[in-house]
């Protein structure tokens, strides 16, 4: 296990080294000259060159990336520019948030697309087929930022039955102490349900947005995927023995069917992880879409690429787990490798 | 061809919903042609006595928060929607297929350097990466095209690459090859045009994507500039009066987006159905 | 012939498929029995139903399959008139079926020896250690070696006659009253087609289980069936005891079938080939399935209905002018 598992980062080095050179390379294109850009607008000319030299930018380009990966590799990402703080603590205080988020969102999908999936394969035709047609059909449509709006006004303004879309909790609450910095798990470990309801409430209207945008790609697998195991060999041969209908279908189908929809999770994740951004910025979510949009938009180009690289970071991770469990069900891979 | 257009028919004609996306297609072109012309108001003309004003005779589909017609806005920006999606993937079609294809011919470093390319672009999460390509270069329309065609770009070079690379040895390309054509000839006469089927089914399904990821941009304030009309801006406009009741303003700019990427996307499984039947799930 | 009742008696079976182009009737009329611990042969080439119809018995059709006609009488339940629940409790118990390409009909991604043991699970009421136990005893009945370390093994692993040899012992795991084994030999190689096959036969003598052995092989067939069923086109057109079809076929397909067959002594030159293929089996079919084939045929051929002739005790032949 732990060799595939090296094997594995092996193959995910050259990804690695690329979305390093490419985030230097973006850092590179900013528009206009960024030294005079750091030095504000009241800078002088001297102050200019003082800071070229400080930022590296008066040596030749191969030297610059040097120096980028050696801070990259102290993990220093920066100092925002608007705030004044390292880039990688900001980041790093702001992270739970948003994958506290994306997990639950995740989480809700798998929940809701996988039976979904299951039904629609094992009773092809029937009403719940149909349903999961017109839900992946619609699901693949629906822009995020839509969805989430009128979850917004259905909810929130018509029914009165969410919170206001404005962050992790209502403003009279206080955060629990951080310890995992996910408000779910911090409010419990607190023995506060009250804070774990308030938070909760907050949670349900963004996760929903995102979790439905996720639902209809693994809905969609998951049926291809059972019903091309239902119609194999084996499954035959296991009917032929009689087993009863839930080991079929759990024992033995759904756990080949899973191989496929593992590997789609990767594109699920890609999904996730980006749109998060626009999740963040309608419901307020303080999270490092929210961070690394606020950057965007003020110019501050050192928090953006302490995002990107940081997403991509995780999004590397994310496969190499998802390899690791492709493995675990898979003893094809495990054994052969 | 003749048998191509029978088919297109039957397929047509087979699936209404099919139908009613192709009706709606020509509805969404006709717009994008003749859009200026045929919106009642000036999409730009603000009018302070009418503004927030919900749906009505004479505004259909309502006023956002300067007065402006959102029915003219959602009609008159349907050209620009369209266009940038539709740029974005023509540039990843031409430049995917011809990348691909070269590397599925040649080999060697030409092959190393486009699947570095690609495996690199797939190392990020996509719509990450496009923020980046936008933060880095400046927020403009052509930069959405620009960025939307590159996070797109390595599903059209792996397919080119593929279709290229099992044809390479094929018969036919060695009957080419002894009857002394050139191998850029051979590529481009011969191997090429066995990579368009599935590469035109490819952008046809991805052309409601690309709808989705310029109009994302635009919302988070990334692609277009207000006050142009743009779906994804006007949605990010209306979006603060949500809370407030004032559902129109994003509203129907947010269904004319839902409908056209729905329509894109049931054109592209007809498609796909039409060129590939194979791939049907 | 015989005072007790068939073991399994199938009926005026008819299956038709729905396909993109019309229907096609895999599967017509077709009647035959096994008596308890015999071994019957079903032969024919590929597309003559003989898979089908075993597939019908054990309700396993694909969903475009339907019986359209027909009882299967297994040990006086019509199984075709009970719900797939019934139909579940015969399977693996009293009812077994193994496939050709063993190595893709077994699990992938389970251990053999788990999967032997779902088996035994289900049906012989064991649980824990026992369970195990008995599918370890399992594997080294049907002769597999080291059975501890074959039972962690998974398909790709192994071998295909060894995958086979799982198969078979989830087959018997039961003792099951009836074995119907489908190509239980094609796509391995003949030391191993022949070892299987001795398997198949030395179970079913020490467990008095009788076999349905479908084959497109002749051979194969003739060496270890008591009786013969032979199909051409969903029709069976001939059947008799082994030993009186190969002396004397009455169907002209079956003397071609025979004729075409390799046997010892024989050169490549005494092979003949058989004119022509299995017709279409969509749209209007004329009652002889196998009239476009025949040099026998006469006017009469083309008029319904498929005549079923009993010449001997225990010999029918579907034709009108038999040999």
């Amino acid at each position: 296990m732990l060799r595939m598992i090296g094997r594995r980062l092996a193959i995910a080095t050259p990804g690695i080294i690329g979305v390093i050179v490419v985030t230097f390379l973006l850092n590179r294109a900013l528009p206009g000259d960024p030294a005079a850009y750091f030095a504000g607008p009241a800078a002088t000319r001297q102050a200019i060159e003082e800071i070229r030299v400080k930022l590296g930018l008066d040596r030749s380009l191969p030297e610059q990336f040097a120096l980028f990966v050696r801070d990259l590799a102290r993990g220093e990402l920066g100092t925002s520019l608007t705030s004044g703080q390292p880039v990688l603590a900001e980041l790093l205080a702001r992270l739970p948030a948003s994958l506290e988020l994306t997990l639950c969102a995740l989480l809700f999908a798998v929940a809701v697309a996988l039976p979904l999936g299951i039904l629609a394969a094992a009773r092809p035709g029937s009403w719940i087929d149909h349903l999961t047609r017109v839900i992946v059909t619609a699901g693949n449509s629906l822009p995020i930022f839509f969805t989430g709006l009128l979850l917004v006004y259905v909810f929130y303004y018509l029914l009165g039955l969410a919170p206001p879309p404005l962050g992790r909790l209502d403003p009279f609450a206080s955060a629990p102490r951080t310890v995992t910095g996910a408000y779910l798990i911090d409010s419990l470990l607190m023995g506060d349900p009250a804070l774990f309801w308030a938070s909760a409430r907050q949670m349900i209207l963004p996760t929903l947005t995102l979790g439905v945008a996720v639902l209809a790609p693994i809905a969609r697998m998951t049926r291809a995927a059972m019903l091309g195991v239902l119609s194999s060999d084996f499954m035959r041969t296991a009917r032929a023995s009689g087993l009863s209908p839930a080991t079929l279908l759990y024992v033995y189908a759904l756990r080949n069917a899973l191989l496929p929809v593992l590997t789609s999770l990767g594109g699920v994740f890609s999904f996730l992880l980006g749109v998060n951004v626009v999740v963040e910025k309608i419901f307020a979510w303080p999270g490092i879409g929210s961070y690394a949009l606020e950057a965007v938009l003020a110019s501050d180009y050192a928090p953006v690429q302490g995002y990107v690289l940081m997403m991509a970071s995780l999004y590397v991770l994310l496969n190499l787990l998802i390899d690791v469990l492709y493995g675990v069900i898979d003893p094809r891979i495990r054994i052969e490798t | 061809m003749r048998q191509l257009l029978r088919h297109g028919r039957y397929v047509l004609t087979e699936n209404r919903l099919t139908l009613g996306a192709f009706a709606l297609l020509l509805v969404f072109v006709g717009l994008a042609l003749v859009g200026p012309w045929i919106a009642p108001y000036d999409p730009l003309a603000t009018a302070a006595a009418h503004k927030l004003e919900p749906p009505s005779r004479a505004h259909w589909f309502g006023t956002d928060h300067v007065g402006r017609d959102i029915l003219s806005r959602v009609i008159v920006a349907t050209r620009l929607d369209l266009a940038i999606a539709l740029s974005a993937v023509a540039l990843s079609f031409v430049l995917g297929s011809v990348a691909g294809a070269c590397a599925g011919f040649f080999g060697g470093w030409t092959e190393r350097v486009v699947s570095r390319l690609v495996d690199t672009i797939m190392a990020f999460p996509l719509f990450v990466l496009a923020m980046g390509i936008i933060a880095a270069v400046g927020t403009s329309v052509v930069n959405i095209i620009y960025a939307t065609a590159i996070i797109n770009f390595p599903f059209y070079a792996r397919l080119a690459r593929a279709e290229v690379n099992v044809r390479r040895e094929a018969g036919f390309v060695e009957a080419a090859r002894l009857s002394g054509n050139s191998s850029a000839r051979i590529l481009a006469a011969h191997l090429f045009p066995n990579c368009l089927p599935p590469m035109t089914v490819q952008a046809s399904l991805n052309m409601g994507w690309a709808i989705l990821n310029s109009a994302g941009l635009s919302f988070i304030g990334l692609g277009v500039r207000p006050p142009t009309p743009e779906w994804g801006i006007m949605v990010a406009d209306g979006s603060a009066f949500m809370v407030s009741g004032e559902w129109w303003i994003a509203f129907f700019p947010g269904l004319a987006l839902m409908l056209a990427v729905f329509c894109f996307n049931l054109l592209g499984d007809a498609v796909r159905d039409l060129i590939d039947p194979r791939r049907r799930t | 012939m015989s005072e007790t009742a068939p073991l399994l008696t199938v009926e005026d079976l008819s299956v038709e498929f729905r396909t993109r182009d019309g229907i096609v009737r895999a599967v017509d009329r077709v009647s035959f029995d096994v008596r308890w611990g015999e071994t019957v042969g079903v032969v024919g080439e590929s597309g003559s139903g003989k898979s089908v119809t075993a597939l019908a018995i054990m309700g396993l059709l694909h969903p475009a399959g339907r019986v359209t006609d027909g009882r299967v009488i297994f040990r006086g339940v019509d199984l075709l008139a009970g719900g797939e629940g019934q139909r579940r409790r015969y399977r693996g118990r009293e009812l077994s079926m193994i496939f050709q390409s063993p190595r893709t009909a077994l699990n992938p991604i389970r251990p053999v020896g788990k999967q032997i043991e779902d088996v035994v699970r289900r049906h012989a009421d064991l649980a824990g250690t026992r369970a195990r136990d008995r599918a370890l005893g399992l594997l080294a009945e049907v002769q597999i070696p080291d059975p501890g370390r074959s039972y962690q093994a998974y398909p790709f692993e192994l071998s295909g006659g060894v995958c086979q040899r799982v198969m078979i012992a989830m087959a018997v795991a039961c003792v099951p009253a009836l074995l119907i084994a489908d190509e239980p030999a094609t796509g391995l190689d003949v030391t191993t087609q022949a070892a299987i096959l001795d398997l198949l036969k030395q179970f079913a003598q020490e467990r008095r289980m009788a076999t349905l052995l479908i084959s497109h092989d002749l051979a194969v067939i003739g060496e270890r069936s008591d009786r013969i069923v032979v199909m051409h086109a969903g029709h069976v057109v001939e059947m008799a005891r082994t030993a009186e079809l190969f002396r004397a076929p009455r169907h002209p397909y079956t003397a071609r079938l025979i004729a075409s067959t390799p046997r010892p002594g024989a050169t490549l030159g005494d092979l003949k080939p058989i004119p022509g293929g299995v017709p279409d089996l969509r749209g209007n079919l004329p009652p002889c399935r196998y009239r476009a084939r025949c040099d026998r045929a006469i006017p009469a051929c083309d008029e319904p209905p498929l005549p079923r002739v009993e010449l001997t005790p225990g010999h029918t032949v579907a034709c009108r002018v038999p040999l």
